[in-house]
């Protein structure tokens, strides 16, 4: 791998728009990533395996909880903050992204939500430092942008629950020590559940063969008549709305760290193409070239004042689901059609491992399908418009 | 033990340098700044010593607050107070000047500065420092130990190292080798928390005037075209490098 020579497009001086916090903050989560994440993350990804040794590193540069307070162990940052890092983690690769987003905004922005203050306290701070690593089971087999559908569900025994079901794609699973997962009792109703490693019945058998996010680890959760003690229940909300809102968060982070994997291309593709010499010339020098790079940082800046607006009203608390959606919808769109032209501006060089951007369009795949289809994105903006729901 | 890290606030080395007002000025436009290397390294030294021997660690620059940044990164890397001098620094003398005055009113043991800066390569600060405070002095310092009132510094020398006793006040010239690049700390989360309750004093210059003024800058010659000579072909080699380049 060469070494990460990467520099950050900011063709519309957003940094001037950022504070001097906000900028420490991400210029430490880049620099780590350059030195932690760029040198190891080709061969982990070769070899489909997650690199567990990166943990204390994202943990340290506030990638779990950014936004918990800090009472809770989180670091009581603001939400354009944790944007920044994750465009700064999914810059070096998105499957180490997802990872963080599950922890930050799947399992402890859950805890923290809807959790008891019990909860919050034995879970957080173990969360946000890494020494407990969380998943979050929503989809299964037979029920994907239909989580509503659901068949996992737990019966009331008196002093436990009793949990059966399946849950399917679940990244971070296979190692995971805690999940936040969302059954639905016997009325039907779906309410999130703490469930811990160890605990009879549980398994998390891992998913092979993925050609996306090869350095992130995906798997189920599957189980079968698992004893849940009752408090282990998320007390504070229930209903589907529940655990949308957890996706709210997740898909927030998206939006942010889907810029970082198209700023990666771009940068790449840049530099390639200004080196890259044919017919005597650059091929930077070249309209057909020149049209790819230059609606590359055109989509890029309007990507990055798109979010940087969304921020603003997350920060605020007006942040709609639907602004939200827009957001991960154009910008992993936005993302994954960088790395097909940045990869053929690099030509044959570009399938190689040698450049992250074969690996960086290979995660999206999985990007623009998890935390909403594209195509669900696209109705949840349908409906918001125009007062129809297009779901069924 | 009580150390002062001055800390030089200079462009990231991926920088495109370009000049203004005639090729009078440095044009700070679109470039990014970073503590200078030689002051990182001095910087993650004192930290050692904050964490093995329990030194205090402060951090200055001369500088207007555009440099803030700079100095919040040091502090959010765990020093436990800055000072930032309000004044542009415009030569080595004036600068060195000014951190003096910040080492007299703060009574220092130890004041690591960079050997040199990598935008001007003045290198001259912390010897008219030491000169104006009368501490000793070592530069190019590639080790630093201290024992009490002792010290032990490591110097690079052209082709070797000299091994210096000396004791304390003391100033060096720091540089890699004081602490592995790979030693270099990336603030985390708690550091960058806790910068935010720290101090950053601002203090206003006192009356100290440059020993030198830039009058022109240039940039080098662009690189020329590259003449391919035939690996054969060690005549016409010779004769270029000797008639052409006249570099043999």
């Amino acid at each position: 791998m060469k070494p990460d020579i990467f520099e950050a497009p900011d063709y519309y001086h957003l940094d001037d728009l950022l504070s001097e916090e906000h900028k420490l903050v991400r210029d430490a989560a880049r620099q780590w990533v350059k030195r932690d994440i760029s040198p190891i993350i080709e061969e982990y990804a070769q070899k489909a395996e997650f690199p567990k040794q990166i943990i204390k590193g994202l943990a340290e540069i506030g990638a779990f909880g950014p936004y918990i307070p800090t009472k809770y162990g989180g670091a009581g940052l603001d939400y354009i903050s944790y944007g920044l890092i994750m465009q700064e983690i999914e810059r070096g690769d998105s499957g180490v992204r997802s990872t963080a987003s599950v922890q930050s905004s799947l399992v402890m922005y859950p805890i923290f939500a809807y959790g008891s203050e019990e909860q919050r306290k034995k879970y957080l701070p173990k969360l946000a430092s890494g020494e407990f690593m969380g998943c979050f089971g929503l989809t299964e087999p037979n029920h994907g942008s239909n989580p509503s559908g659901m068949e996992t569900k737990f019966k009331d025994m008196g002093d436990h629950y009793l949990l059966n079901g399946a849950k399917l794609w679940i990244s971070n699973s296979p190692f995971a020590d805690v999940a936040v997962v969302w059954a639905k009792n016997e009325e039907g109703r779906i309410h999130g559940l703490i469930i811990e490693r160890g605990m009879e019945g549980f398994s998390t058998p891992e998913t092979h063969n993925k050609w996306s996010l090869r350095a992130s680890a995906t798997g189920e959760l599957i189980f079968d008549n698992v004893k849940v003690p009752k408090e282990n229940l998320l007390p504070n909300k229930n209903g589907l709305g529940a655990p949308l809102g957890c996706l709210d968060s997740a898909r927030y982070g998206i939006s942010w760290g889907a810029i970082g994997a198209a700023m990666d291309c771009y940068d790449t593709a840049l530099r390639y193409a200004k080196e890259r010499i044919q017919f005597g010339k650059p091929i930077a020098a070249t309209q057909l070239q020149q049209k790819k790079l230059a609606e590359m940082i055109t989509e890029i800046t309007k990507a990055q004042l798109l979010t940087f607006r969304l921020g603003q009203l997350k920060n605020e608390g007006r942040a709609t689901t639907a602004q939200i959606s827009m957001a991960k919808r154009n910008n992993v769109d936005m993302a994954l059609n960088i790395a097909r032209e940045a990869r053929q501006v690099l030509g044959a060089m570009g399938i190689t491992g040698e450049y992250s951007i074969m690996r960086h369009m290979m995660n999206l795949e999985s990007v623009i399908t998890y935390e909403g289809t594209h195509d669900i994105h696209l109705l949840i903006t349908g409906a918001d418009i125009t007062g129809h729901s297009a779901f069924k | 033990m009580k150390i002062l890290v001055c800390i030089s606030n200079v462009p990231d080395t991926t920088s495109k340098i370009n000049f203004t007002d005639g090729d009078t000025k440095f044009d700070a436009n679109g470039v990014q700044f970073v503590i200078n290397p030689n002051d990182e390294f001095g910087l993650t030294r004192a930290m050692w010593f904050k964490e093995k021997q329990g030194a205090t660690v402060h951090v200055a620059t001369v500088g207007e607050a555009s440099t803030e940044p700079t100095i919040r990164k040091a502090l959010a890397i765990g020093a436990d107070e800055a000072i930032r001098i309000n004044a542009i620094p415009t030569d080595g003398f004036f600068v060195a000047q000014h951190l003096a005055e910040v080492v007299k009113n703060g009574s220092y043991d130890i004041v690591i500065a960079g050997r040199e800066s990598i935008d001007y390569n003045g290198g001259m600060v912390p010897g008219i420092m030491a000169a104006m405070l009368d501490f000793n002095f070592v530069n190019s310092c590639i080790s630093l130990e201290v024992d009490g009132n002792n010290a032990t510094a490591i110097r690079e020398i052209d082709g070797g190292k000299e091994t210096l006793s000396t004791s304390l006040p003391l100033i060096i010239g720091g540089q890699k080798g004081l602490v592995q690049e790979s030693d270099l700390k990336i603030p985390n989360m708690r550091g960058i928390m806790m910068a935010r309750q720290k101090k950053l004093n601002v203090i206003e210059p006192i009356d100290a005037s440059p020993a030198t003024l830039d009058t022109k800058f240039e940039k080098p010659a662009p690189k020329g075209a590259v003449k391919l000579i035939d690996s054969s072909n060690i005549d016409e080699l010779i004769d270029l490098l000797h008639n052409e380049a006249k570099a043999i």
